[in-house]
């Protein structure tokens, strides 16, 4: 007998739920505005208008949901296979090293489609290296990835902070950061994608990381559903017991996702590091892989919902950026707040109001209640 | 009939195209045992899990006590005085006894008075019915009798009067089931009802009062039990005669395809599980391995199959060895012929999250078959279940469905197809019919007979006694982890039954 569950139909699956965590998000941010004295309906018009109103705020949005695009990615692959990589931080922040160095190197001498395919690799060789070790001690010496994850962000910070202090500041600079690239280094910005719709944009950092992002979206779908190495990361990720009776090394199942993680991760930086600061500085990642946890789990670890949830949080932080400017009470701490409570209701609290729509669905229409397994059913 | 402690009327229930039940009616009379028997994917656990407010029925009415009774969750079922026991248990295994029968009905924040409480009740009721268990045991220490007798103890502190239980008796040995019906008998002379589902149509003959039979979501015939038969029953249960013993020639065993020499196999503490055992398996029989449960089959299985790591011994797969000590693969095993039906099929040889056609491929998805480079070829994939499920005819027929939606003998029937289907040299099966129905064991029997017969060498470990004996063409007897006796197909239950209480065992080492 398996055990009995109820199963929701697709829409309110994927759509109701999510849109139900997030109302109630907004509703309790809304509380939290209206706390410090400001009006929340103006607070949500702001900030939706600072991140879809105008061109530049909508380059802006996407600029910083394709940061949050790899990432996502990034947590749900090694997720896949139940491995909870919190390391995605050090590993974009790692990554942003191996594209200094070939940065830095060829930006005089290469143009930038070049420089780019360079860039790229060694961004996703380095996010990808430093995903391996915390891999081989889990599963070599059963070090929790979770712990040895988390140690190597605070490693990859130091390291950095070394590098960035030392030989990679150009000499007689104050400022911890490497110099500015050249613009063999510098990639062509997407603007004119929103400029083709009427917008006007004044300046604003979206570049060809954003169409990156999305070839990745797509290729992690085909890695996970239509590989058989996809397939052998979902069945060690659904059952270790099944994977061993099926022949699938632990270690090596293992090792390959973190390193997937960790190249996805390591991609990231491509984003502000190319796209936009044309250099790399210190804690340039600035928290974008915890973001990459929250957006994971909110896109239910398919690459079309991190897309969408990416796309999300890009607008929270655009539009709360702008928030802050208009509304002086709020504060960007309190944006930060308003975000926090987004990754409490569609992230960790996503369960909470599960129970209840399923008593409410099975109530109104039994029958829908179930349907979503047999979808398309000839039996 | 007197007073009826539950009555269903109309109940129906789809699941998309499925129909799981249609136009149910049962009455249950109270302090009676009333059992339900029927073919994987008959209904029989849906109809109880809408009793037990899992699912909703999409029409219908539940009368509890001669009232009408609306039930949307657990929780409105266990007001009503209905409990269930799983048959996954539903425990928290680094748990107490004690804390799981509190879990979810605790009264205050720091558990104090609720732990005394539960303890002094806990005390009445293992005195009033028998279930003896230690309230600060562990769970994931207790065997699996009494990890069910918590269950049990769960449902009455609950308030429980109606017992449901679906297939209790799957995973216990024989002295554990013959004690939990010795319980059942107990609670049914203190005026509680019970529901019992099993497949073992003598457990139905030997225990209920009354017996209903289901057949693909109707419910066929309600009888008497003392007025029906087993072989009526198995009529009913398929729509036509069951053979209950399936006819086999003798056997032409040709050469060793398997042999295991001194093969010692430990368990993660250490403890010996498989202690010095040498057996060969040829092309053309079948053998068997009897033995109450837990006396080290299940660690064999593991460690020919490659699972788990041998201490010592050897064994050797066509004349060529196998390093099982080093790194057994069980892929490469699987490459060099031999197929394996693991006794876990939840957790070993499923995923239950995945869509049929994805696990009819676990193991063997490295076959040029089903790829096309490092992509799956979803097409092959598809072609090759869909062939699966009409040769084993495994219900419903859509390889798009979850695997945890199939019923129990269906998904033990989607690992056999996958397992058979790749016409392996050796097989190796634990377990073969599990949860399975009677027409499904005739079939499983069929089919591991003609690989039998087609020079295959199976070695098959099951707890039935029945199946032992009616597939073997030798029979070898596990106790304590070592071979304690070999015989033929012939041996009586009663002499193989005192091999494997370790009688003569004993009785030689003295
Ligand atoms: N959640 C679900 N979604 C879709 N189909 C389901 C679901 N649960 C059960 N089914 C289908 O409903 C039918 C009845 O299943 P059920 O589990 O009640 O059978 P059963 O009589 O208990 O079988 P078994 O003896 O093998 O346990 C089966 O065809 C099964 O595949
Ligand atoms: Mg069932």
């Amino acid at each position: 007998m398996s055990t009995p569950y109820a199963k929701l139909p697709a829409w309110a699956d994927y759509g109701l739920i999510p849109l139900i965590n997030l109302s109630v998000a907004f509703i309790v941010a809304g509380f939290v505005v209206l706390l410090v004295g400001e009006n929340p309906l103006r607070a949500a018009v702001i900030l939706v208008e600072g991140a879809f109103g105008k061109g530049t705020g909508i380059a802006f949005t996407l600029f910083y949901a394709t940061t949050f695009i790899f990432t996502g990615l990034s947590v749900a692959v090694a997720a896949h296979c139940s491995l909870f990589n919190i390391g995605t931080e050090g590993q974009a922040y790692i990554g942003g090293l191996g594209i200094a160095l070939v940065c830095l190197s060829f930006d005089s001498t290469l143009p930038w489609w070049v420089i780019f395919p360079m860039a790229i690799v060694a961004a996703a060789a380095f996010g990808a290296l430093w995903g391996l070790i915390p891999a081989y001690l889990q599963a070599k010496r059963g070090s929790h990835i979770v712990i040895t994850t988390i140690m190597f962000n605070f490693i990859a910070a130091s390291v950095m902070v070394y590098l960035l202090v030392g030989a990679l500041k150009p000499a007689g600079s104050q400022a911890p950061q490497t110099r500015n690239f050249l613009a063999g280094a510098e990639l062509p910005k997407l603007n004119w994608i929103i400029e083709l719709f009427g917008a006007k944009i004044r300046s604003a950092p979206l570049n060809i990381c954003f169409l990156l992002a999305l070839v990745m979206a797509f290729l992690v779908w085909l890695l996970i559903w239509r590989t058989r190495l996809g397939y052998e990361m979902r069945t060690y990720g659904h059952s270790p017991k099944a994977a061993r009776y099926a022949g699938i090394s632990e270690t090596r199942i293992i090792i390959t996702a973190m390193m997937i993680s960790g190249a996805l991760a390591g991609m990231m930086a491509l984003n502000p590091v190319m796209g936009d600061q044309h250099n790399v500085a210190i804690d340039f990642v600035s928290g974008a892989g915890y973001v990459g946890i929250a957006v994971a789990l909110m896109g239910r670890l398919h690459p079309v919902g991190i897309v969408l949830a990416a796309i999300l949080f890009g607008m929270l932080y655009q539009g709360g950026a702008e928030l802050a400017f208009e509304m002086p009470a709020i504060s960007r701490d309190m944006i930060v707040i308003i975000q926090g409570l987004v990754i409490l209701f569609a992230g960790a609290l996503e369960h909470m109001f599960r129970p209840y729509i399923q008593t409410l669905f099975a109530s109104f229409s039994p029958k829908s209640v179930g349907m979503q397994a047999v979808k398309g059913t000839g039996a | 009939m007197a007073q009826a402690a539950i009555e269903l009327i109309g109940i129906n229930k789809s699941f998309g195209a499925v129909r799981a039940n249609r136009d149910i009616n049962l009455q249950v009379a109270r302090g009676t045992i009333h059992g339900i028997v029927g073919e994987n994917g008959a209904g029989k656990s849906t109809l109880m899990s809408i009793l037990y407010g899992f699912y909703q029925a999409d029409s219908g009415e539940i009368h509890v006590g001669g009232k009408p009774a609306s039930i949307h969750t657990s929780n409105d079922a266990i007001a009503l005085g209905i409990g269930m026991v799983h048959q996954h248990f539903m425990l928290v295994d680094n748990f107490t006894v004690l804390e799981n029968i509190i879990l979810g009905a605790e009264t205050d924040a720091l558990l104090k008075s609720s732990i005394a409480k539960a303890r002094s009740e806990l005390d009445r009721l293992e005195r009033e019915y028998g279930l003896e268990v230690d309230p600060d045991a562990v769970i994931e220490e207790l065997p699996v009798g009494l990890q069910q007798r918590v269950e049990i103890l769960k449902a009455l502190y609950r308030g429980a009067e109606i017992l449901i239980l679906d297939e209790p008796t799957g995973v216990l040995t024989p002295a554990e089931a013959d004690h939990l019906f010795r319980i059942l008998k107990q609670l049914k002379e203190q005026g509680k009802t019970i529901v019992l589902i099993t497949h073992k149509l003598r457990e139905i003959m030997a225990i209920t009062d009354t017996v209903s039979v289901m057949r693909q979501g109707t419910m066929v015939a309600t009888r008497v039990t003392k007025e029906t038969t087993v072989g009526e029953l198995a009529e009913l249960m398929v729509g036509r005669r069951v053979l209950l013993r399936v006819e086999k020639g003798e056997s032409e065993a040709g050469a060793i395809k398997l042999s295991v020499k001194n093969l010692t196999v430990k368990d993660s503490r250490g403890v010996t599980m498989v202690d010095n055992v040498s057996f060969d398996v040829r092309g053309g029989e079948i053998v068997g391995i009897a033995g109450v449960a837990g006396n080290g089959q299940s660690e064999l299985l593991e460690a020919i199959s490659g699972i788990r790591h041998a201490v010592s011994g050897e064994v050797t797969l066509d004349g060529k060895p196998i390093d099982l000590t080093g790194k057994a693969d069980p892929g490469e095993l699987r490459d060099r012929g031999l197929a394996h039906v693991p006794e876990d099929r939840h957790h070993v040889g499923l995923v239950l999250a995945f869509e049929e056609n994805e696990n009819s491929i676990l193991g063997y998805h490295d076959d040029e078959r089903y790829l096309k480079g490092p992509f799956l070829n979803v097409d092959a994939i598809m072609a090759d279940a869909k062939e699966k499920i009409e040769k084993y005819d495994i219900r419903p027929g859509n390889p798009r469905l979850r695997t945890a939606n199939f019923s129990g003998g269906n998904q033990q029937k989607i690992v056999l197809a996958r397992e058979m289907e790749q016409d392996p040299g050796v097989l190796i099966v634990g377990q073969p019919t599990r949860g399975v129905d009677v027409g499904a064991i005739e079939f499983i029997h069929k089919r591991l007979i003609a690989m039998r017969d087609q020079g295959k060498a199976v070695l098959v470990v099951s707890v039935e006694l029945d199946e032992i004996r009616s597939l073997s063409d030798r029979i070898l007897v596990m106790f304590a982890g070592r071979v304690v006796g070999e015989r033929g197909p012939d041996a009586t239950e009663g002499e193989l039954g005192l091999l494997m209480a370790g009688v003569e065992h004993q009785e030689a080492a003295q």
